[in-house]
Parts: structure tokens; sequence; C-alpha cells
């Protein structure tokens, strides 16, 4: 399990407006792709320095192309950067507010303590 | 040599801004008690005269990420450019670019480093709202020069609570220490209690009154000793998963002191997470 690369797909889509789009839409496309592309891709260097190694198992996969933020949350993924992306994707589809509250009572079922986000 | 005129320590909400500036239907109910207590915490900054700000507040994966992560971070540049994208796209924050003191934040670098604090440094930084939410409540019109330190409560692993005590207590030996015959004002931003992305996030209080209760119990009245004996990394899991950000506070508990009471205390519970706002004078209130 990479909660790493999970937190790198979140942040890097997070911060590209195209992106937040795209994964709206196109969930498994976009994951397929950054995964191909991105995912070894180091972010303050030249394209061709990448990393080697990078991957996500197919749990993570799932939970990524499903828009499924509880499972990520209990896989650790940082919830700070899950919550950011998703109101981007999804607050406009709600009343004010109705969003967020709506995302937390998707995860009641969850206790202390939480999963290690610790990467 | 510097002074420190105001040691100031406050809650930093992205919503602040839009609350404030927003008119008829879109004005929330609290708008008005909160842009009211914002003033009132905005003149104990003012009447202090500061010519230099010294910021301290926290990433939040803007420019600093995961695969090069620091924990304290001095910024040191002629101008600092500010809020990202996912800020203006969120909160509605407005783009800003401050002015720096370099010779300040090469000051602390130096000194810092020499005081036993690895400190890192950024030529180019870009601030987040953890800095220009209170540029925004204390100084609007953004005119004096800033040096800005990042603290990590955001990823862990992070320093231990004592850490940002030992830091605060070293920043305003820093300044102090700085030749320049100029005010300086330090402020510093964080959380009480708060939950992002799980369970308890956007309830009607913050995640955990209590503890917030005694947050700025331990604030008010100084009291290092009693917030270090209880608070540890693991126990700032309970009140809410957010609630690291409490740590920047106890780094302005170190700039304040030990027992040092706060000139002006004040708070204001919001939906989601309670406001806090502490002002200490260290050579006595301004006339």
């Amino acid at each position: 399990m990479s909660k790493y690369l999970l937190d790198k797909f979140l942040f890097t889509v997070d911060r590209d407006p195209e992106l937040v789009e795209r994964y709206r839409e196109d969930p498994a496309g976009t994951v397929e792709w950054w995964e191909q592309q991105m995912a070894n891709k180091l972010l303050n260097c030249t394209v061709t320095e990448r990393s080697t190694w990078l991957a996500f198992t197919e749990e993570e996969r799932t939970a990524l192309r499903e828009h499924d933020h509880v499972t990520l949350f209990e896989m650790g993924a940082h919830p700070f950067l899950t919550l950011t992306l998703f109101i981007a994707m999804f607050e406009r589809d709600h009343g004010p507010l109705e969003y967020q509250k709506t995302y937390g009572a998707m995860m009641t079922h969850l206790t202390l303590p939480y999963p290690d986000i610790a990467t | 040599m510097a002074t420190v005129v105001a040691v100031i320590a406050s809650t930093h909400h992205p919503f602040y801004y839009r609350a404030s500036t927003a008119t008829g239907a879109d004005r929330p109910p609290f708008a008005d008690e909160w842009v009211s207590k914002i003033e009132t915490f905005r003149e104990t900054l003012t009447n202090a005269k500061p010519d230099v700000l010294v910021m301290v507040g926290s990433d939040h994966f803007h420019q600093l990420w995961l695969d090069n992560m620091p924990q304290f971070l001095v910024g040191k540049a002629p101008f600092f450019d500010a809020n990202w994208h996912n800020e203006e796209r969120e909160f509605g924050l407005p783009r800003m670019r401050l002015q720096g003191q370099e010779d300040l934040s090469a000051h602390i670098l130096r000194h810092g480093l020499d005081a036993d604090f690895d400190l890192a440094f950024s030529n180019e930084l870009r601030i987040d709202h953890s800095i220009t939410c209170p540029i925004i409540t204390l100084r609007p019109d953004a005119d004096l020069p800033i040096v800005p330190i990042y603290t990590n409560i955001f990823a862990p692993p992070l320093p231990q609570p004592k850490r940002f005590v030992q830091l605060g207590r070293t920043i305003r030996q820093l300044v102090e220490s700085w030749s320049e015959n100029l005010r300086v004002a330090i402020i510093g931003t964080g959380h009480l209690s708060l939950e992002l992305g799980g369970p308890r996030q956007f309830g009607e209080h913050g995640p955990d009154p209590e503890f917030d209760r005694k947050a700025v119990d331990w604030i008010a009245s100084g009291d290092i000793e009693g917030c270090l004996a209880e608070v540890t990394l693991d126990s700032l899991h309970q009140p809410g998963n957010a609630t690291h950000g409490f740590m920047d506070f106890m780094l302005m508990m170190g700039v304040a002191g030990e027992g040092a009471k706060a000139d002006h205390v004040d708070s204001l519970d919001l939906f989601h997470t309670m406001e806090a706002y502490f002002t200490w004078y260290p050579n006595g209130a301004p006339r």
C-alpha cells in the first residue's frame, strides 16, 4: 500500500483545474492515465528524471476510480487532500455546506484512533 | 536593537474574507459579530505601531510537499506572492503580494541555526492562508514587510509540542537580538480543535468544545507547563484530526513567555471550529 502515492494523486489533481474536471467526469480513465504518466514523475525535476517504482495496489485504484473518499480515509490518505479535491469536484452539485456535512455523515462508523496518515 | 511590540496568536479561518465581504442574502448571520471582534483585535496590532511582522503559519500542501518536507522553514526573499488556486476556488481569497524583510530573515536563519534549530529556508516562497488570513484580519492594507516562518503541523512525523514552544522562545530572543532599531510584531496562527475530512467535520461547533475551553485558558494565562503536561502528539488526535495545528498556538505561547497573561483575549463559537484571538504586549500596553 502506498499512502504517499495516493496523496500524490490527490495533490497533483487538486492543483490542476483541468485535471479536477477530468477526474470528476472520467475517474477510471484519469486514474489509469495518471498512474501511467504521472505516478513516477518527480515533481520538482525535469521530465526525464523519473522514479521507477511507484504503482497503486488494485484496492487503491478501485477507491480512486470510485471516488470513494471513505475508503481513501480508511487507507490513510491525507484527509485534507481528499476533502479539498472532493469539495472542488462535488460541492457545486449541493447547497451551502450540504456536501461537506454529507461527506462527514458517510464516515460516522469510524471511531478513534483513525487510520495513520504518516507516509 | 529591535523591540517586540506585540505578540499575537490567532486562529486562521479561511471563510472570514468571504463572510466579511458578503452582502445581502449572501452574508451569513454571524458575520457582523465576527467583523466586530476582528476589528477590535486589529486595533491591538495597529496600536502597537509595528514596522515589521514575523508571521508564523503552516503550508497546507501548497508549495511544501512530501518529497521534500521541512519541519521548520524561514522564508528569505524580497517579496512573497500569496494565496493559491485552490484557496481562491474554495474560499474566494484574493491573490496578494507582501514585501519581505530579508535582513531579519537572514538574522533568524543564522542565529537560529547557531541556537540548535536546524531551520530550512526558501528564497522563493508563495505563502498561503495560514499567513494571509491574519494579514487580512489584522493588517488588511498588507503594507508591512514580513518574515514568514512555516511549521509542519500537517504531514507526520511532526516535531514534538515542546519543540514548538522552544522555537517560539528562540524566535523571541532572535528578534530581540536583531540590531535594527525597529518595532516588530510576532504573529502566529493555528487551530483549536478541528476535524478535516473526517466524521466530526462541519458540526454546529468545533469538534471538542471542552478542549477549546482548556486551550483558551492555557493560552490566555500563559500556562505553558500545564499545556505541555497534557498535550502530546498522540493526545492531539482526540479533539479532532487536524488539531495538531494547536502546536502553532503553543509556539506563540513560547514567544509570549511562561506565565505571560494575554492583554487581549477573545473567542467566537462558530460552526466547524472556534475562533480565538490573543494579544500580548511584552513592554506594556501602548498608550
